[in-house]
């Protein structure tokens, strides 16, 4: 266990170097969140009382979203792993006396987590400042933000173990950017970066439920607000521990077959 | 003569950038797809949006879909011409710009003509498509000024990105490093211009109008198209994108004048 906890630390601190960069991401950032805010007022003052997630919570919604974009965005995952893939440095990788799935999988939470730290502190910081109408609330109660962070981290372990999937995937093409931009694309829309899940109509909304991807960023980001409350909250935690465990033993079955048919490319 | 030579070389130099992008098929027919998905995705986020709505501030979902095809094909077109601006920090980091100012031809069209990528067409299919719903939708007469302002709309906004482009790249001459400060005025600006500005309210029509004049190739115009202003001269409105190009083109000048060697 504690070398994995090195490996986390590792990628921790190379991922607190880039600073600067964050801090010019920080204005976009706070652009792009305000105009979907706008956006939704809009959307809000048409519908009137049918809106199906009141319009506070969205604001809440889309500034978590803001805040802890790299924790779920599947896109921007550890560019260096499909480069040791493409150019054959993973021999090197193999060489270690560690389990590639579990070293992989503690490098890439160990990233996310420490770029999402550094970037929602300012983030959440300015949405706490905004004008009202454009302000972040505070999570309903103390018990929500509790059950905020246990299902955040749940939802970041089937992120993970979701891009863990694709970059299993990658060993058995070699070019993988198509593959990855294909998967993270249907990702996002269907994981709730787009539209909010709520506004998805109903009969497609029970098919999504039976994927992963309505228990990734959907279920904390609601449960913060107020939006998901009550039964439906226990609920969601039990079908993401399912998805966590059946994605991950996914991974580690796939990276099995990967490990017996592995080319290594490159020189 | 010379215009006719430039086009001449920069087809020469798309050819030779698809060529070395064919030599990887699947990966180039995933791209599109790729791209063709996120774009349609999108799509269906209106559709599902709308699903409880019937306008958004007087805009029917039909107006809402012919703005977000019209954006969508300016931005896809820009991009596709415009791409080497987007990645010019690299060369200029790699020094690979210097080899550049050494030939006999013009500077832009070496730029954005080394690096064409034909792969940025995928979600022209779904602009395609919501173009055609978008105009099945929504109760535009049609006549001579309305087929103009679709074209001068889609045209206009190639032409104000590929200026945002520009002007992206212009930065790099002074700070080297790839700044992502411009990504706000052009992904976000085709991201949230899916929808008619005004629905945005004052403060960003005012910066929309006279910082980036984004009004001009949809507000004004889309007023016209949809027959909601009797002032027909909004139709011509995209045609200031010029005096922006121009500006842009200045502010590149400026740039590559002051330009100090870098990279190895």
């Amino acid at each position: 266990m504690k070398k994995y906890i090195s490996f986390f630390k590792l990628r921790f601190a190379t991922g607190m170097q880039y600073r600067m960069a964050s801090v010019v991401a920080l204005t976009t950032q706070l652009i792009w969140g305000l105009m979907e805010c706008l956006a939704y007022k809009a959307v809000a003052e048409a519908m009137g009382g049918r809106i199906p997630m009141d319009y506070t919570s969205i604001v809440t919604y889309i500034w978590l979203k803001e805040a802890l974009f790299i924790l779920f965005n599947t896109w921007a995952a550890d560019n260096e792993l499909f480069a040791m893939i493409t150019n054959g440095d993973v021999a090197y990788e193999l060489c270690r006396p560690v389990s590639i799935y579990s070293m992989w999988f503690s490098r890439t939470t160990g990233a996310r987590i420490a770029e999402a730290l550094m970037r929602c502190i300012p983030v959440l910081f300015c949405a706490f400042l905004m004008p009202r109408a454009y302000r972040m609330t505070l999570p309903v109660s103390g018990v929500s933000f509790l059950l905020f962070l246990g299902t955040l981290l749940l939802a970041i372990g089937i992120t993970v173990s979701f891009c863990m999937l694709v970059y299993m995937l990658s060993f058995f093409t070699i070019s993988p950017q198509g593959w990855r931009m294909v998967l993270t694309g249907a990702v996002e829309f269907l994981s709730g970066n787009i539209i909010p899940l709520p506004f998805f109509p109903k009969k497609y909304l029970s098919l999504l439920e039976l994927t992963p991807f309505a228990y990734m960023q959907n279920v904390p980001f609601r449960i913060y607000s107020g939006d998901l409350a009550g039964a439906e909250v226990s609920r969601c935690i039990i079908k993401q521990i399912f998805w966590l465990v059946t994605l991950m033993l996914a991974g580690v079955l796939l990276w099995k077959q990967a490990e017996k048919r592995i080319v290594i490319q490159g020189g | 003569m010379k215009f006719k030579e430039n086009m001449k070389l920069y087809v020469k130099y798309a050819a030779v950038c698809t060529q070395g992008i064919m030599q990887y098929k699947l990966s180039f027919f995933l791209m599109v797809f790729a791209r063709f998905m996120i774009a349609f995705c999108e799509l269906i986020a209106i559709k599902f949006l709308f699903s409880g709505l019937t306008q958004i501030k007087g805009y029917t979902y039909g107006d809402v879909l012919l703005c977000f095809s019209m954006i969508q094909m300016s931005f896809t077109f820009a991009e596709l011409f415009g791409n080497g601006f987007k990645v010019f920090s690299g060369m200029v980091r790699r020094g690979e710009f210097d080899r550049l100012l050494l030939r006999p031809c013009s500077l832009i069209l070496q730029v954005i003509g080394s690096r064409f990528e034909v792969g940025r067409t995928g979600p022209l299919l779904t602009a395609l498509v919501t173009l055609v719903l978008g105009i099945r939708h929504s109760q535009i007469t049609w006549n001579l000024l309305t087929v103009w302002t679709i074209a001068a709309m889609i045209i206009g906004g190639m032409f104000l990105f590929i200026g945002l482009f520009m002007l992206e790249a212009s930065l790099c001459f002074f700070t080297i490093e790839d700044t992502s400060l411009m990504n706000a005025l052009t992904y976000g600006a085709k991201e949230h211009s899916k929808y008619p500005i005004d629905i945005y309210g004052k403060g960003v029509m005012r910066f929309c109008t006279y910082i980036i004049p984004y009004t001009l190739i949809q507000y004004y115009p889309l007023q016209v198209l949809l027959g909601k202003t009797r002032e027909w001269y909004f139709a011509f409105c995209p045609l200031g994108i010029l005096v922006f190009l121009v500006i842009c083109y200045v502010v590149w000048q400026f740039g590559v004048k002051n330009y100090q060697s870098c990279g190895s």
